[in-house]
């Protein structure tokens, strides 16, 4: 069987840092990428080299892409959501405008977009929302329904802008300690709202718990369920074999296959999510 | 009167000669289509590709990797196809490209060595093998060949009976070993052409918040610029002790400056692996910036250079 190959528009460049604002608990950081601007979808992510020249970090850190688009005075630019948790992401949250980062993207796999309109539910976790405001835009603009589900810890993790508000049909946040929309988890608000309007395809951006729990279900509804896994990498681009899920292939045989490269969007019904951190009996070259 | 600028960069590998010694590392180039879309490959000196088994291979269960200072672990498992598919879709491939192949090979025993061989000896197009007998990720701590003199002798006999006369072959050897010149002594006396040196460093990183190892498999092989020192201690003290055998460095190079102190210390040629899963193009900009380099010092050719460090000062 033919590997599947790293997303053809890939390109690696020196971007500026056009702005780079704190929001909430996270950092919205805008970069000028030229033409990579056109060819990036919802759901591809950029490969980002930190720490600067001698950096003891070796390698780069993956973030969804929030939103790239050409501005009307024709600069590209690919606007990012990032948590300053780790070293890495610490030091790219603490970048001025005018300074450079090394960005690799577009790569990995987009959001499949229905040709006809839907009833599509999109539903993310803590920053994992911020690849879905232009997946909803893109939806809405084929005439379908956007509900959206954000959860969180707490109130100060939940990422969604106010034109990330407009662009929905309907906003739900769930927290896990009730400091802002429903006390709990996003899977406890999922039924309800499923049977409600009716959902036909559910996208989501997360933990893989969250995604693990959003499966079961979609399944259980019988809803499509493209998701976007998180699953560390070493490079982004395919080669360090470090990103792998058991997932079933369309012969029905289940590899371990790279999230960078056939992922990070995924069809979750075909992710064995139980078995997600071993390598489950019947897989190829088990 | 013109000056020369002529800078013969090629370097020998056995009886093979390449244009350039820039080499990927096994394992960090995936299939080659991927780095493919950064650079073509004919540009370096030679793919080496991730070490192929007999039989198609899952790897290890995630987490597989842990950044470290300066670093890495990683603990794949040798993920692949198996050889059978790797000869029918890879290595058409990469010829199709025009790169130069070192093809890696991975045995769990002495026989899987010896039937590698076999498939290997009459496909056209490579240009020399790599012997991966030191990869410290297999499940089987005993079958770590390069950790022992008397299965390291064995497993590269294998190959070298069964490969015939005319492909060369370079042992890659582990540093987790007490005394790396009498294991590169032996396998030079069972048949090796070459020696590729080091492998990873087995170490582990344990996570302080969940109080476990952070790799799946515990152990992983420590990669990246915290080994290089241990690369060029390896490599210094068997190019000392066997000045004619050619070696394939590597261990942490992530500039022209680095690729330059394995090459001083005896490298004939220079494998890159984990600076490319920080830099997609480090393999390019590390050849660049050594050509530069050799040429700054004065060499007229690449050759001059290597184990350069070994003179006798004057």
């Amino acid at each position: 069987m033919e590997m599947p190959t790293i997303n053809s528009r890939a390109k690696q460049m020196d971007a500026e840092v056009i702005s780079n604002k704190r929001l909430g608990a996270y950092n919205h950081i805008v970069l000028a990428v030229n033409e990579i601007a056109t060819y990036a979808k919802p759901g591809n992510f950029v490969a980002i080299s930190v720490g600067g020249p001698g950096s003891s970090m070796v390698l780069r850190r993956a973030f969804a892409i929030y939103r790239a688009q050409i501005r009307p005075d024709g600069q590209g630019v690919m606007e990012l959501v990032v948590a300053p948790h780790g070293n890495g992401s610490k030091w790219l949250a603490s970048r001025e405008p005018g300074e450079s980062v090394n960005i690799v993207a577009p790569l990995g796999t987009a959001f499949g977009i229905p040709t006809e309109p839907v009833r599509a539910l999109l539903i993310g976790g803590g920053y994992g929302s911020a690849p879905l405001f232009a997946l909803a835009e893109n939806l809405k603009a084929k005439g379908s329904r956007v509900d959206m589900v954000l959860g969180a810890s707490t109130a100060a993790k939940i990422y969604a802008p106010l034109e990330g508000k407009r662009s929905v049909n309907s906003m739900t946040i769930t927290t896990d300690d009730g400091s802002a929309g429903t006390q709990g988890r996003v899977s406890d608000v999922l039924p309800s709202i499923i049977e409600q309007n009716q959902i036909e395809i559910i996208y989501s951006c997360g933990p893989m718990a969250m995604l693990s729990a959003i499966t079961d279900i979609a399944n259980r509804y019988g809803v499509m369920h493209q998701c976007s896994v998180e699953e560390s990498m070493a490079c982004g681009i395919g080669v360090c074999m470090t990103c792998v899920l058991p997932v079933e292939g369309r012969d029905g045989i289940t590899r371990m296959v790279r999230t960078c490269i056939e992922g990070p969007v995924m069809d979750g019904s075909k992710v064995t999510w139980s078995k997600s951190r071993e390598i489950p009996d019947g897989v190829w070259g088990k | 009167m013109e000056s020369n600028v002529t800078f013969d960069y090629s370097t020998a590998l056995a009886d093979r000669r390449i244009p350039n010694p820039i080499l990927t590392a096994s394992g960090t180039a995936g299939s080659g289509k991927e780095l493919a879309q950064f650079f073509p490959l004919s540009d370096i000196g030679a793919v080496v590709t991730k070490s192929i088994m007999l039989k198609p291979r899952s790897g290890r269960a995630t987490p597989r990797m842990a950044e470290t200072p300066s670093g890495m672990l990683n603990s794949i498992g040798l993920q692949g196809p198996g050889i059978d598919i790797f000869l029918e879709n890879d290595i058409p491939w990469l010829a199709s490209q025009g790169a130069r192949i070192i093809v890696s090979i991975a045995g769990e025993t002495v026989e899987d060595y010896a039937v590698l061989a076999r498939k290997l000896r009459a496909v056209p197009g490579i240009t020399a093998l790599e012997v991966n007998i030191s990869c410290p990720n297999v499940e089987n701590r005993g079958q770590v060949f390069a950790c022992n003199p008397t299965t390291a002798r064995e497993a590269i006999s294998a190959v070298r009976r069964n490969i015939g006369g005319e492909l060369p072959i370079f042992a890659k050897l582990s540093p987790d070993v007490t005394d790396i010149v009498s294991i590169a002594t032996e396998v030079v006396d069972a048949g090796a052409d070459g020696l590729a040196l080091i492998n990873t460093i087995l170490g582990m990183v344990i996570d302080t918040n969940t109080m476990f190892p952070r790799l799946s498999q515990k152990t992983g092989g420590l990669s990246g610029p915290a080994i290089r020192p241990v690369a060029v201690r390896a490599i210094y003290q068997v190019h000392a002790a066997l000045p004619n055998i050619p070696i394939i460095g590597m261990g942490g190079v992530a500039s022209g400056r680095d690729a330059f102190e394995l090459v001083l210390a005896g490298a004939s040629a220079i494998s890159v692996g984990t600076a490319t899963f920080g830099n997609p193009t480090a393999a390019i900009s590390i050849k660049q910036e050594l050509e530069s380099i050799l040429i700054e010092k004065g060499f007229a050719t690449f050759h001059q250079a290597i184990g350069f460090a070994h003179r006798e000062e004057i």
